[in-house]
């Protein structure tokens, strides 16, 4: 699969690292290059400096047909516009955006956007370790 | 004045601040939502329980600003995503207000109408709207009024000795549909034109003009 991940972030780097060793093509995208620094030295996939809220940076990736857009930047707005910017324009068949703001991401559910949101991933973890306790 | 509203304005920067203080002056009632601690310390003297400090980007603070009864949201910040998000939550959750969004970079304009946004401003947009403006009057024609929602303007022209109607009379020409002189400016003097008025290259003509024939008087002219 191809795949596009906004954000190379501690969790964004580590999905493109597990992605690129389970032989996916991987295109990483952000704004900062020193962000790629926490991508491992065997990486084989794109590295990308630039604004995804800006489309000629995620045009020419999206353009040859890619599979799965995630939208990871640290910012929830960032990350909602971009997703719903890409779902006009592209046909792409999942865009998701990571939301941590757990109300935000109900509301964008509701929307028609598909978000993970991390806050309520531990949470529910963390419930479920105490029932196991 | 119309009756009351109420209005949310997101964003304290001079754009929020000017419209809250307008909005306020008019009789209205406002309520600036700004997250930064500062902006809100130096402007609570001027208005006082009007400016709450929050990020207005989520529902929490805009359902604490009393969003449920407002009619106008305001999204003014200078980041399009959060002012597309405010607009958003502002429509789902609080199906009542009217949503507007500043939008700082004009490309974006286009995606927030297409995402539920009632109406965006773009700063850009207008300035450059103005300028075009001015450069359509360097080729001769210079709109002075634009009158009833933009169909109707008073346009100026200063003739040339290369202007189609030097020496000729108001009676011997066919002015487009949907136009008229109303005046002629000749030095110190105006004259009110009639069929015998002869133009001069020196003149400056005022004329009433529909948008839609602006083109054919300027070809004319």
């Amino acid at each position: 699969m191809k795949v596009m991940i906004i954000g190379c972030g501690r969790v964004g780097s580590v999905l493109a690292n597990r992605l690129d060793e389970a032989g996916h093509q991987v295109v990483v995208l952000d704004r900062n290059q020193q962000a790629f620094r926490r991508l491992s030295g065997k990486f084989s996939g794109r590295r990308i400096v630039g604004n995804g809220l800006v489309e000629e940076y995620v045009r020419p990736t999206l353009q040859e047909e890619a599979d799965i857009l995630f939208a990871m930047t640290d910012k929830d707005n960032v990350n909602v516009m971009i997703v719903q910017r890409v779902k006009r324009n592209f046909k792409l068949e999942r865009v998701v955006a990571v939301v941590h703001d757990s109300i935000l991401a109900g509301l964008y559910k509701e929307l028609g956007v598909e978000t993970v949101c991390p806050t309520d991933l531990v949470i529910k973890d963390l419930l479920q370790t105490i029932q196991e306790s | 004045m119309g009756e009351v509203m109420y209005v949310i304005i997101v964003g304290a920067g001079k754009v929020g601040y000017h419209l809250g203080s307008l909005l306020m002056a008019e009789g209205h009632e406002v309520m600036l939502i700004e997250k930064d601690r500062a902006k809100v310390d130096l402007l609570s003297m001027e208005f006082h329980d009007a400016i709450m400090e929050a990020d207005g980007s989520t529902v929490e603070a805009l359902k604490e600003a009393g969003a449920n009864r407002a009619d106008v949201v305001v999204a003014t910040t200078g980041n399009d995503e959060d002012n597309l998000v405010i607009c958003q939550i502002a429509k789902v959750m609080f199906l009542r207000p009217r949503t507007i969004a500043r939008v700082n970079n004009p490309r974006n304009e286009e995606l927030f109408a297409g995402l539920g946004v009632d109406a965006s401003v773009s700063a850009t947009k207008i300035i450059n709207a103005v300028i075009q403006e001015q450069v359509k009057a360097g080729d001769m024609m210079i709109p002075l009024l634009t009158l009833k929602a933009g169909d109707i303007e008073i346009v100026e022209v200063q003739l040339t000795r290369s202007s189609h109607i030097v020496k000729k009379k108001i009676k011997d020409l066919t002015l487009p549909t949907g136009s008229i002189f109303i005046a002629v400016i000749r030095g110190e003097e105006v004259i009110i034109p009639y069929g015998e008025t002869e133009f001069r290259p020196e003149d400056k003509v005022l004329a009433l003009v529909k948008r839609t024939s602006e083109e054919a008087l300027r070809k004319m002219l």
